[in-house]
């Protein structure tokens, strides 16, 4: 379960971004996180939804965009996405892979921000 | 009310990274090999570094073990018995080590005066692949005991490993053991992983290992 301390990482930069942003709230937040990069979206989703309580980010809607793993194949000479996570052959020729181009990320990609209106 | 998109595009993890990287170079600088041990809780870790320090200080090596424990010191006083230097990182409750620990409690050792600095990380098969210690290889161990399909139902951590280390052979043939899935299994997570098969309790295959962190460390 170390999810919880990925959303803690998550709120420290946001909340750090959202200082530049006074009266702004957030609407939602966007990562990037590779198939293989031991994250389960659900345990993702409910630890936000305790981790983000009580900060600038309370409220806000958590997209996750899944990337496959893609390996680049010496036999086909050009990138290929696995198939499966059991097996680390190429889907053409069924070379052996080893060389990995996308896979692994844990990334903040952006934030939606909304401007609540001042009071005149 | 207008809303707008703000771009971050940064790792999560960064504070992580960014120290994993710093403690890399400081370890390349003084010239120390870092190896960073992940497996399943009871597959051996404990015991295999145990033997593998006993044998490294008896041969003139300079190493020393920092160990991960969810709440005890257990670990760190078996170590401590190989009379190699043994700091015990209690991580309350978190289920990986993280950089900013590995870095606290290397306080006070001259890293220079190391040839092998071992961390025995919680035993756990999926926080730890995320967190980068600046070690130099890691080493995903599996024994005999626990299913020859762990690496399939754990690529994540076994595709990370640089090395393979199967533990309690002594016991394989009563667990009925099958070698050659497990075999095939790990190298179908990890082609080309190189894999060890050993008994830390006979000592069959430390040899292979000894000479192994010796190529390893080529300098001295
Ligand atoms: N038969 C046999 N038993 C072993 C061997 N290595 C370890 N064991 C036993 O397996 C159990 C767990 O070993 P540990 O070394 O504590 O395992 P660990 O991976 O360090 O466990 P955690 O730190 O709790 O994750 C102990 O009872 C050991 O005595 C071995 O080579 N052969
Ligand atoms: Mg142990
Ligand atoms: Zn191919």
């Amino acid at each position: 379960m170390h999810e919880l301390s990925i959303v803690a990482s998550i709120v420290d930069s946001v909340t750090e971004t959202m200082a530049a942003y006074p009266g702004s709230r957030v609407k939602e937040v966007r990562l990037r996180i590779g198939a293989l990069a031991s994250v389960i979206e659900d345990s993702l989703q409910f630890c936000y939804g305790l981790g983000t309580q009580g900060t600038p980010l309370e409220g806000s809607t958590l997209i996750v965009k899944i990337l496959p793993v893609r390996m680049h194949c010496d036999g086909c000479t050009s990138d290929v996405e696995i198939a499966s996570l059991q097996s680390f052959r190429c889907p053409h020729c069924n070379e052996p892979l080893t060389d990995m181009r996308q896979g692994r990320e844990l990334e903040l990609d952006s934030i939606e921000i909304e401007e609540v209106e001042a009071t005149v | 009310m207008t809303t707008r998109i703000v771009e971050l595009r940064q790792g999560i993890l960064k504070k992580n990274d960014e120290l994993a990287r710093g403690l890399r170079s400081q370890f390349e600088t003084a010239g120390v090999l870092v190896l960073n041990l992940v497996s399943s809780p009871g597959t051996g870790k404990t015991e295999f570094l145990q033997g593998t320090l006993r044998e490294l200080i008896s041969s003139g090596s300079r190493a020393a073990a920092l160990v991960g424990d969810l709440e005890t010191d257990n670990d760190a006083r078996r170590l401590a018995a190989s009379g190699a230097p043994v700091r015990q990182i209690n991580t309350h409750g978190i289920c990986h080590l993280e950089a900013e620990m590995v870095s606290k409690h290397l306080d006070g050792w001259n890293l220079a005066d190391l040839d092998y600095l071992f961390i025995e990380n919680v035993g756990n098969l999926v926080c730890p692949s995320s967190y980068d210690l600046g070690e130099k290889i890691r080493v995903a161990l599996l024994s005999v005991t626990e299913g020859e399909d762990k690496p399939l139902k754990y690529p994540t951590i076994y595709n990370s490993a640089d090395v393979a280390v199967i533990t309690k052979v002594d016991i394989a043939e009563a667990v009925g053991f099958d070698r050659a899935t497990a075999l095939k299994n790990i190298s179908e997570i990890r082609p080309g992983i190189r894999i060890f098969e050993t008994s830390a309790k006979s000592g069959v295959g430390m040899a292979e290992w000894l000479a192994y962190l010796a190529e390893l460390r080529p300098l001295r």
